[in-house]
């Protein structure tokens, strides 16, 4: 009887929620793109985010780190927590929340600086690093969890632009852990890649999933298969189903789902 | 999509056989209006050239003369007995001068030329011959009983007769005080002795402006130094403040109705005709101000209000072209606005930055009429003593220069103006080459 609470705080432990979002409506300009969202994203987890075209699915992404602060018109109401915390609170810097919550965009989009300078920038930018030996590290931890190491540890003062779509994505990914985030958001990561360095970038977010929350949006529901342990299905700005990836796919509970992943709408 | 060519129900389809190289009609008009087009474009093309092959060819013809001037080589020996008599004279440099009339025509006779000239003959031809004698051996008294060979500016007047645009005809029988037909024969003479010979004016590029006494001895110099400090007080204004604003305006500012009159009104300043910048400039900065006139400080003030509106809508076109994605990957790593702007779009941005900054210092270089209303077509004989007494004290622009010289009677000043285009444009040739290098050098990719 005793043990009993400690054997379910582990159970919660294992499946924290890291991110609660509630009742978030997005509005650009007058244009509702995002009406009555809540999700519960769990930590070490993939969550991937599906939907058809212009179903609010990446705007909604973008309120995770507030890049959406970045558009003049886009207002954004309701309550989303990370550990807790409102992110939209008056006293949260978004810059420090972006050093928390990582992007990884849809098109590779390196600095036109050096490899090194590259996955060296944020770290920089936090003061990660006292010293060149503690920044060297850095970038090696960075490169190798990226799963870009072995490529690139001979050429880190090669330009970032000058590597392949799947080499520039990966190193977006290395270049997004190196400021040691919690979460990780991911916006079609793989729709400008070529089979083989898209199974590459799949490989690499099951193992990312060890440390952190990651969140992918992505028009490939055989990726979100594949990737995912969650699955939100979004539909024309609302959030039509949300759970398990596998049952999802298996066992929708609205008509809409099923449609979608069986191709009849989108 | 080929309901044209479908069976109807009233026939069968009447599709014609045709063979690829049998053109119809049609093509052929196609094709005859598209190779007329090309002869427009051609001839547009080649019109242009030939214009610009003339103009080129009429600024040389005219301007490269003035950067030659004819000079008088003559060899002379004063022994110290002489210098001793003629320095315990009266007229000491008329003493020189008599000493080198004697040297000059037993030069002439050395080489077969006997003729007779007086003392005012050589001065019309070289000008204060003994003053110029005088002063070299009071500076250099070990030169004494030494043959020296003195090379003396001619006069304008001989400058243009051996360039062929003054001549027997310009001059009437009994001549003027500058010239007399006789000194064409004795001009003549030393020619054919070989005393006389072309060599690069380099007082065209140092000197200053001089009156009509000594249309020869004018030089560009110092307008060029004028420019020169108007261009530095252009530069670091209109750089900071246009980079400044153009950077708020394209990634701070809110994108709101002000923002866009704002933006509105700098792309109609880019528009404003540069004299009403200079009846500004008249208004604020010498009247009201109370800075003052026919200074660089406020000619440069005056192109800095015009250079503004160029430097700020290239660099935010520049700022424009850098693609969002690099800003997206710097927020998304947590960089702040300004790490973004300064560390990432900025570079990026820096070579169009920097070309339209230049093109816009050009264009200030080669701007005259703002400076016509500050008063910087002045007569400027002198340089300036110092870097500040430059910027506040009385000077000229190239520009301002050629359109003063351009103005004067005197056809050797005329010679000048083309002179001064010429260098003119070598600057702005210059400029033009930075810019391009500039950009080749920061040119990146992404």
């Amino acid at each position: 009887m005793y043990d009993a609470p400690q054997v379910t705080k582990q159970e919660t432990a294992v499946t924290d929620v890291k991110i609660q979002a509630s009742d978030v409506q997005v509005y650009y300009g007058g244009n509702h793109a995002i009406k009555d969202v809540s999700v519960a994203i769990d930590d070490k987890t993939v969550t991937a985010f599906i939907g058809p075209s212009g179903c609010g699915k990446s705007t909604f992404l973008r309120c995770l780190n507030r890049m959406n602060d970045t558009i003049d018109i886009c207002r954004v109401t309701g309550d989303i927590r990370i550990d807790g915390e409102d992110i939209y609170d008056k006293r949260v810097d978004p810059v420090q929340l972006r050093a928390k919550v990582g992007m990884v965009f849809q098109k590779p989009n390196p600095f036109p600086k050096s490899i090194y300078d590259n996955i060296a920038y944020g770290p920089r930018i936090h003061g990660m690093a006292r010293n060149k030996a503690e920044l060297d590290e850095i970038v090696e931890k960075a490169l190798r969890r990226g799963a870009i190491w072995d490529e690139v540890k001979d050429r880190l003062d090669a330009p970032g632009t000058g590597l392949s779509g799947g080499q520039q994505q990966r190193l977006c990914i290395a270049r997004a852990v190196a400021t040691e985030p919690e979460v990780l958001l991911m916006d079609e990561p793989c729709s400008a890649l070529d089979p083989i360095a898209t199974a590459q970038v799949e490989e690499l977010i099951d193992e990312l999933r060890q440390n952190y929350a990651v969140v992918i949006v992505t028009h490939s529901m055989q990726q979100a298969a594949r990737v995912s342990q969650k699955t939100a299905f979004f539909h024309l700005g609302n959030l039509v189903e949300y759970d398990d990836t596998s049952k999802i796919f298996t066992n929708p509970e609205d008509s809409r789902t099923e449609s979608y992943i069986t191709g009849r709408i989108g | 999509m080929t309901d044209a060519s479908m069976p109807t129900a009233t026939g069968t389809p009447e599709r014609k056989v045709k063979s690829l190289t049998e053109i119809d009609a049609r093509t052929a008009k196609r094709n005859a209006a598209e190779k007329r087009f090309k002869l427009y474009g051609m001839a547009a093309v080649v019109t242009g050239l030939l214009f610009l092959v003339m103009l080129v060819t009429a600024i040389l013809t005219n301007g490269l003369p003035a950067f030659k001037r004819a000079v008088v080589e003559v060899e002379f020996t004063l022994t110290q007995d002489q210098f001793d008599a003629a320095e315990s004279k009266l007229l000491k440099t008329a003493e020189y001068n008599t000493l080198f009339i004697t040297a000059l025509s037993e030069t002439l006779r050395e080489r077969g030329i006997d003729r007779e000239f007086d003392a005012a003959a050589v001065d019309r031809l070289l000008g204060s011959v003994g003053g110029t004698i005088r002063a070299f051996y009071r500076e250099n008294p070990d030169q004494i009983d030494q043959p020296v060979a003195f090379e003396l500016a001619a006069s304008s007047r001989v400058d243009r007769y051996l360039k062929g645009t003054f001549g027997r005809d310009d001059v009437t029988e009994e001549g003027n005080r500058f010239f007399i037909n006789a000194d064409f024969d004795l001009v003549d003479d030393m020619r054919d002795a070989g005393l006389i010979r072309s060599a690069f004016n380099w007082v065209f590029l140092t000197g200053v402006d001089t009156g009509v006494d000594n249309p020869g001895g004018a030089g560009i110099g110092a307008s060029v130094l004028g420019s020169f400090l108007m261009m530095f007080v252009v530069l670091i204004l209109a750089l900071p403040i246009g980079v400044a604003a153009s950077i708020y305006l394209e990634e701070f500012a809110p994108k709101n109705r002000f923002t866009d009159l704002i933006e509105v009104n700098i792309s109609n300043l880019a528009a404003v005709p540069s004299i009403v910048f200079g009846i500004l400039g008249l208004a604020v900065f010498i009247q009201f101000m109370h800075l003052p006139q026919s200074a660089p400080l406020v000619g440069g003030l005056v192109l800095t209000l015009m250079t503004l509106p160029t430097i700020i809508i290239s660099t935010r076109a520049s700022l424009k072209a850098v693609p969002p994605s690099i800003r997206g990957a710097a927020l998304g790593i947590g960089a702040s606005k300004m790490q973004t702007v300064f560390h990432h779009v900025l570079p990026l941005a820096m070579p169009g930055i920097l070309t339209g900054t230049i093109i816009g210092l050009a264009q200030a270089l080669g701007e005259t009429a703002p400076l016509l209303l500050i008063g910087m077509v002045g007569f400027v004989a002198r340089y300036p003593d110092s870097f500040v007494g430059g910027l506040e004290g009385p000077n000229s622009a190239m520009p301002a220069q050629i359109y003063n010289w351009a103005a004067r009677s005197d056809a050797v000043f005329t010679e000048k103006a083309w002179g001064g285009i010429i260098v003119l444009l070598v600057f702005l040739l210059a400029m033009n080459l930075v810019a391009i290098l500039l950009r080749r050098k920061f040119e990146r990719r992404w």
